[in-house]
């Protein structure tokens, strides 16, 4: 039991922290909303609406999903500042185990990545995108499904790589290219081959189109893109979770002893 | 024992430097642990050896050590000596590459969950939680122990731990604040309330990493004190690691590591005793008639005048009282344990201006 209270602690405490950190929630939310706001009506006005599919839905779709996914991936990763210098080292030398840190951390991110999502959602409702109940509805647990899925991500990038530094030099390659191979402001499906290989080994294009599935196939009178069937989606984002939290623990668990 | 001896100086070797330190307490420290205990050592370290990834020479080379229990063990040396390297491995959170380290009789790589639960740490940087208020900090370190089952707030926590957190409040002579956010704390309160808090699932040892530095002289005293009653009441072996020699003097014993190997150790006073000599500065108008009666009676002065002559345990005033020279210059000198630091260290950069401080001149004397 003392395990499980274990993991609500330190889940707990990244939601209540993030709670009290205005700011960063004010960031958090900055960037998406900047992108929904402006890139998408940009690009309405510059391509127009082709196949009838209306851009600024499109761009908001794909935002919601990789902000979810990314703020996960970066909360995990930020345990390797937290690590140096602050609160983390506490967690470290307790006798909780260090795969009940790894699950409470997941859970903990997730939870500070939904009302990041939810202020996205908010402001998609005011801009006029079109949102039914049922969508709404819908997007609790996909969204859920996407923020852990993206701890997963966050989790094995935060055990291959040693230092902040290191993580903020390689964070650019790792998630910028994703951003145009999820397909969150580009369609994906008609991409010359080599790209359309990495396009399918994004892990957030996962994320990115099950989102989309759920939105579009349930938002009545949205012309739909071109998107990877659901149960697809949710297979590859499952077996790519189990691997990535096992390959991801291990490596954990493993580096932070033999540095 | 060795003691000071020294004329007009007024200062003792094992002093400490800070005036009024909680000298009575250390006392009663040092005698709590002169009593043998059955148990097994708190501490035993044999031949361990760290060298980080793609380190071109091992950050902890070789050393061993035992700690007893109840004892107040001091490890010091300089920047990257060796010293958290050390802890860091004790406390289970870095693995070394060679030797083996027991707390309580249990292994640091084998039990490693045994060990955390027996161990408590102060971190050298301050690992409280700044956007938590001190009980959910507590709080979060109660439920990590397994002290008490989680709640998502302070009023659903069990009625014990709210008793404990209201004693905790008394302890820190903090009231209702215990309820703000810990950035609002001083920073002697941060450090005290970090100790509450590592002391709360009772340890066995309690590991220091420089605890007191960007503290107060007042806050560094008050924190020894509330640690000396910490030890008196539990027992509880302490280790410490840090820069200010005043606060290692108080310890049992001393352990001085340079570049990741023991260089010396032993209790305070006989290390200052065994390496570092307490010597003389006399100078006269007649230079030439003092250096001649000091070879006389057997000294063996040194410089061109003054002159230094190394002098025995308390023999500093009968080697005065027989110098019939006219004396103009008497300077004494007591070791301290930072002059048997430095002797052993040998370095210069932290010699700057703190080595004489305990010397008397008399002019036209």
């Amino acid at each position: 039991m003392g395990e499980v209270w274990a993991i609500a602690a330190i889940a707990h405490r990244d939601f209540v922290k993030l709670l009290r950190d205005r700011v960063r929630l004010f960031s958090e939310l900055a960037f998406p909303l900047i992108l929904i706001i402006l890139l998408g009506p940009a690009l309405q006005s510059g391509f127009g609406s082709p196949g009838g599919l209306d851009l600024t839905t499109f761009v908001f779709t794909g935002v919601l999903a990789q902000t979810i996914w990314q703020s996960a991936a970066l909360g995990l990763i930020s345990l390797i500042a937290d690590r140096e210098e602050d609160f983390s080292q506490e967690i470290f030398v307790s006798p909780v185990s260090r795969y009940s840190i790894v699950a409470g951390k997941i859970i903990g991110e997730s939870l500070v990545a939904l009302p990041t999502g939810l202020g996205i959602v908010v402001v998609g409702l005011l801009i006029g995108v079109p949102l039914s109940p049922v969508v709404l509805v819908a997007l609790i647990p996909v969204s859920l499904a996407v923020a852990v899925y993206g701890g997963a991500f966050g989790l094995l990038i935060l055990a291959n790589i040693s230092s902040q530094r290191t993580a903020n030099q390689i964070f650019p390659f790792v998630m910028l290219p994703q951003f145009f191979l999820a397909g969150v402001f580009n369609p994906i499906h008609d991409l010359p081959t080599p790209l359309a290989v990495l396009s399918a080994l994004s892990p957030m294009r996962y994320a990115v189109e099950a989102t989309r599935n759920v939105f579009y196939g349930l938002q009545p009178g949205a012309p739909a893109p071109e998107v990877t069937p659901f149960d697809v989606n949710i297979g590859v984002m499952a077996a790519s979770f189990l691997a990535f939290i096992a390959l991801g623990t291990v490596l954990f668990v493993r580096a932070e002893r033999n540095r | 024992m060795v003691s000071a001896g020294t004329v007009g100086s007024g200062s003792s070797t094992v002093a400490p430097i800070v005036p009024g330190g909680p000298q009575t307490t250390l006392d009663a420290l040092a005698a709590s642990a002169a009593a043998t205990s059955p148990t097994p050592p708190a501490i035993e370290v044999e031949g361990l050896v760290k060298r980080y990834r793609k380190a071109e020479r091992n950050a902890v080379d070789g050393i061993s050590f035992e700690v007893q229990a109840g004892e107040f063990f001091a490890l010091l040396g300089p920047n990257g000596a060796g010293k958290t390297t050390t802890l860091s491995i004790l406390t289970t959170t870095l693995g070394p590459t060679e030797g083996r380290a027991r707390i309580d009789g249990f292994d640091v790589v084998a039990d490693g969950p045994a060990v955390r639960r027996r161990v408590g740490i102060i971190f050298q940087k301050p690992s409280l939680d700044r956007n938590l208020t001190g009980e959910e900090n507590v709080r979060f370190h109660a439920i990590l122990y397994g002290l008490y089952p989680y709640a998502p707030a302070f009023g659903l926590m069990a009625a014990g731990y709210r008793r404990q957190v209201a004693e905790w409040a008394e302890l820190l002579g903090l009231g209702r604040e215990i309820f703000d956010p810990v950035r609002t704390y001083s920073g002697g309160m941060l450090r005290k309330l970090e100790i509450v808090r590592s002391l709360i699932h009772r340890p066995r040892v309690l590991f220091l990493d420089e605890p007191t530095t960007g503290l107060d002289a007042p806050s560094r005293r008050a924190l020894w004190g509330y640690l000396g009653d910490v030890r008196r009441e539990h027992g509880t072996t302490i280790v410490l690691t840090s820069h200010y020699l005043e606060e290692a003097e108080q310890a049992d014993r001393i352990c001085i590591i340079d570049a990741g190997r023991i260089v010396a150790t032993g209790a305070p006073a006989d290390l200052t005793a065994a390496l570092a000599s307490e010597w003389l500065m006399v100078d006269a108008d007649d230079r030439g008639r003092l250096r001649e009666e000091l070879v006389r009676r057997g000294h063996a002065p040194s410089g061109e005048g003054p002159f230094r002559i190394d002098v025995g345990t308390r023999q500093a005033h009968a080697a005065l009282r027989a110098i019939e020279t006219p004396l103009t210059l008497v300077r004494t000198h007591a070791p301290s344990l930072e002059d048997a630091y430095l002797e052993i260290v040998g370095r210069a950069e932290l010699a700057d201006g703190r080595g004489d401080g305990d010397g008397a001149e008399l002019a036209d004397g």
